[in-house]
């Protein structure tokens, strides 16, 4: 499989992102410059953690308007798979390629930390190695993780199955103690309609290999690659 | 001409930051505090000729990029710089 990695001027996953799928997962990758305005021919794009354009104004409002995005904006709509993590999922906010905003973390506090999370759909191309109801334990790097979006798209989200975490404890359990930004229902990623874009604030790539400790990342880019869906 | 930009939260939206300031200004013994809202505020230049000119170009610019319409309202207005 064939994944590239968008690189806007501040992020800073882009490497760790490029790392886990070349060199752990063996797969071809390649970095592509936000100002690049074509796109060669990928199954995957990730857009990765960080600060785009140092997260001036809103994070992700910038970045939206970066030369690529237009390229990401067709890949999109032709079925390819998005991966947008933290800083990316912000990005994809922005863009409307997902739905809702995020707002400053309810403690005001930059929050780095592993947490756990509930995995509530397993029917996408991102979570198929898993089964509904796992719980990982993923780091989390954020300011702004307080997804926010309006009563009736959440009530979409909810009945399109497209909450694909929720923050939890480590028996798997919801609750608001778990929550740790403030995002409605716990919300920790989500995917369009179509579920072919992931958005989620935990980075699985700071978890996808034993000599860092923590391994439940890999269930994601084992779903992307087992998943074939991309390959077009 | 000069367009001053007010960017908010929307009404109904939890604003952390506006709530840990008024209980800072509580704290302060500002007992009658009832509401603190942040929000941002932005100054453009504009080389139009006048208001009415500006205004659908200012009204554009909050739509597509200063304000995200999902959570933030916006209201702006137009003077001689």
């Amino acid at each position: 499989m064939k994944f590239g990695v968008i690189v806007f001027p501040g992020s800073n996953c882009d490497h760790d992102c490029y790392h886990v799928v070349k060199h752990v997962f063996k797969q071809d990758a390649e970095f592509v410059w936000h100002k690049e305005s074509r796109l060669a021919s990928y199954d995957c794009l990730i857009l990765p953690g960080g600060f785009s354009y140092g997260d001036y104004l809103r994070p992700g409002a910038i970045g939206k308007f970066s030369p690529i995005m237009k390229e990401v904006r067709r890949f999109a709509c032709d079925g390819g798979l998005i991966l947008g993590i933290c800083n990316g999922f912000q990005v994809l906010l922005e863009t409307d390629l997902l739905p809702g905003a995020m707002m400053r973390n309810r403690s005001l506090k930059f929050i780095c930390k592993d947490l756990y999370l509930r995995l509530e759909e397993d029917d996408t191309p991102f979570t198929n190695r898993g089964r509904v109801g796992d719980v990982l334990k993923m780091p989390i790097a954020h300011f702004d993780g307080n997804y926010f979006v309006d009563d009736k798209t959440l009530q979409e989200l909810e009945e399109n199955h497209q909450i694909l975490f929720r923050y939890c404890d480590h028996n798997g359990d919801v609750t608001t103690d778990a929550n740790p930004n403030g995002a409605l229902r716990n919300i920790a990623g989500i995917c369009n309609r179509e579920r072919n874009i992931l958005g989620m604030m935990p980075h699985p790539e700071r978890c996808s290999e034993s000599i860092l400790g923590n391994e439940d990342g890999r269930l994601i880019f084992e779903s992307i690659i087992d998943s074939g869906v991309g390959i077009r | 001409m000069l367009a001053r930009i007010y960017v908010t939260l929307k009404k109904g939206v939890l604003d952390p930051q506006g709530k840990a300031v008024q209980h800072s200004l509580e704290s302060l013994g500002y007992d009658k505090v009832r509401d603190v809202r942040l929000g941002k505020y932005m100054e453009v230049k504009l080389d139009y000729s006048g208001a009415g000119e500006s205004e659908p170009i200012v009204r554009e610019m909050c739509e597509k990029l200063l304000a995200n319409p999902v959570i933030e309202d916006y209201r702006f207005e137009i003077t001689e710089e």
